[in-house]
């Protein structure tokens, strides 16, 4: 295969009889930050989990890592992998959600801790160290044995993105990370978020920041109505979009 | 109105002379009251905790994508919970005269190593058997509705981290569910250990049982009967002070503040006389 991490290939989905995604191609090279831009019910949340295979696509291929994703070819079909495969898969692919989903009954640390602990079977001692230093680089040394109940949506979300990256993750992917958070609080997650992208982390973020994207992805993808409306830097998606609908839509969110 | 009537009933406890205390007295440390007590003990905790595992498992296989499975969960929860369970204690009494003998063998074929079903199950096991049978349709429901009260975000976030289906269940759903299971289960244990009674009609010496032994004997029904009655409210005051703790373990990171244990309170308030002594 070629060194892309993300390559998708007229990747469709349903839900029942309504089509979600109409053939979406899509690639993204190691190291690079893309930001799906489109209005709600454009697919670009069904599409970033279908890369994790928390949905599971009904045509194409989608590969992560010269991998396919859930399933395997033999010939012409595909077997969708067991259970056990696709969750090894997904220990590469780090995800964070709009709603945080930290485990309640965890302190922040324990969040953190848990997947390398309870997935990769790391020990103890190390895992402990790399969650202290993650906990600091999100900004929340002091917040380790709070529980998320205690903690500001800001601080949550943070502490999710340090729960992702504790696996190592080749790809991140983000679900509107910030779309839950007053706006005072977005600042915090994105200024990680910019970081992170700092360090050459690959990473796929859902958002209506417009201002993060301009100022952090290389390239700008837009979607409407389940498909790739256009693509391209941020110079040229933001600044000069040439469809209409990428047009209307920058307006309304500018 | 109410006080006259409570006043009535603690007059009528002290005086009226059917009560025989000092019978109650005599026999509520009685051996064969003891050993009552012991074996109601016994099949509660063991009937709960089989119960308990049988009930989250028919819980996990109720939601389980597979229809085969939760078809089997729904059978077994809609028999058990169907029936009384009185009928199903006499039931597992009376089953040798269903199968004479148990074997191992090809289904339909010949058997080779058998045993009388008599043997295989004693009074004790058929009591066991329907106490945890039956109690396991209940637990299941009160699981099922545990796992459903947690959200779907949580079970998303622990395979998206590369968590198989067994352990988000294990290390992040179950846990998280515990706080909407532990209140009904102590209701169920309460219960249970009442329910324990009915197995008195197949014989089996529990509290209950072993009360009556002695009142067909000496006739002294009402004192015996009162000795049960301690008892078994004594067993469920424990029980409840049990589910206080279980209920704020099980609290952690739900709520801001967890409740005080009476300890915790207790200190506080030492504390607080101390500090008022201190700040005249």
């Amino acid at each position: 295969m070629t060194n892309l991490m993300v390559d998708a290939q007229q990747v469709h989905k349903s839900f029942g009889p309504v089509q979600v995604l109409k053939g979406i191609d899509f690639q993204v090279a190691p190291g690079q930050v893309v930001c799906l831009l489109g209005p709600s019910g454009s697919g670009k949340s069904t599409f970033l989990r279908c890369i994790n295979h928390l949905e599971k696509i009904n045509a194409g291929r989608l590969f992560v890592d010269g991998e396919l994703v859930g399933y395997r070819q033999q010939g012409d079909k595909l077997h969708e992998l067991s259970e056990k495969d696709v969750a090894k898969k997904r220990t590469e692919i780090g995800m964070v959600f709009q709603h945080f989903n930290l485990f309640p009954h965890m302190t922040a640390i324990g969040n953190i801790m848990e997947a390398p602990l309870l997935v990769k079977n790391e020990p103890k001692v190390e895992v402990r160290q790399r969650a202290t230093e993650l906990l600091a680089k999100v900004g929340l040394g002091d917040k380790a044995s709070a529980y998320p109940r205690q903690l500001s949506g800001g601080q949550q979300q943070r502490v999710a993105i340090a729960r992702a990256l504790a696996m190592r993750p080749k790809l991140m992917l983000f679900d509107e990370p910030t779309s839950a958070l007053d706006p005072e609080l977005v600042g915090d997650v994105l200024a990680v978020m910019k970081d992170l992208a700092s360090t050459g982390m690959t990473m796929i973020v859902v958002t209506h920041e417009i201002g993060f994207a301009r100022e952090v992805a290389d390239t700008v993808v837009f979607m409407d109505g389940g498909v790739v409306v256009e693509q391209g830097p941020p110079s040229e998606i933001i600044a000069n979009p040439r469809h209409e609908r990428t047009k209307a839509f920058l307006s309304q969110v500018l | 109105m109410i006080a006259v009537l409570v006043a009535m009933l603690v007059h009528m406890l002290f005086t009226n002379p059917n009560l025989e205390w000092p019978t109650v007295r005599k026999y509520l440390f009685s051996n064969i009251i003891l050993r009552g007590v012991w074996m109601t003990i016994k099949l509660t905790i063991l009937s709960m905790a089989i119960g308990i595992v049988l009930g989250t498992l028919a819980a996990v296989m109720r939601l389980s994508e597979n229809p085969v499975v939760k078809g089997a969960a729904w059978l077994y929860v809609w028999f058990f919970r169907g029936t009384p369970l009185l009928v199903q204690i006499v039931f597992w009494f009376s089953i040798h005269l269903l199968f004479k003998t148990l074997a191992f063998g090809i289904p339909f074929g010949p058997h080779f190593a058998g045993e009388n079903t008599n043997n295989l199950i004693p009074l004790f096991t058929s009591a066991l058997l329907a106490l945890s049978l039956n109690e396991g349709a209940y637990m299941s429901e009160i699981v099922r509705a545990g796992i459903l009260s947690v959200d779907e975000g949580q079970s998303e976030a622990a395979h998206a981290l590369g968590m198989t289906k067994t352990q988000t269940m294990r290390r992040i759903v179950l846990p998280q569910a515990m706080r909407v299971i532990v209140p009904p289960t102590g209701n169920e244990t309460n219960s249970m250990l009442k329910s324990t009674s009915l197995v008195s009609t197949i014989g089996i010496f529990e509290l209950l049982r072993s009360a009556q032994a002695i009142y067909n004997n000496n006739y002294k029904t009402i004192p015996l009967l009162i000795v049960a009655v301690i008892w078994y409210l004594a067993m469920t005051s424990i029980l409840q002070v049990g589910q206080f703790y279980l209920e704020r373990h099980y609290g952690r990171g739900s709520t801001r503040t967890v409740p005080l244990t009476p300890v915790q309170k207790a200190k506080l308030l030492f504390s607080s006389v101390q500090n008022r002594g201190s700040h005249p």
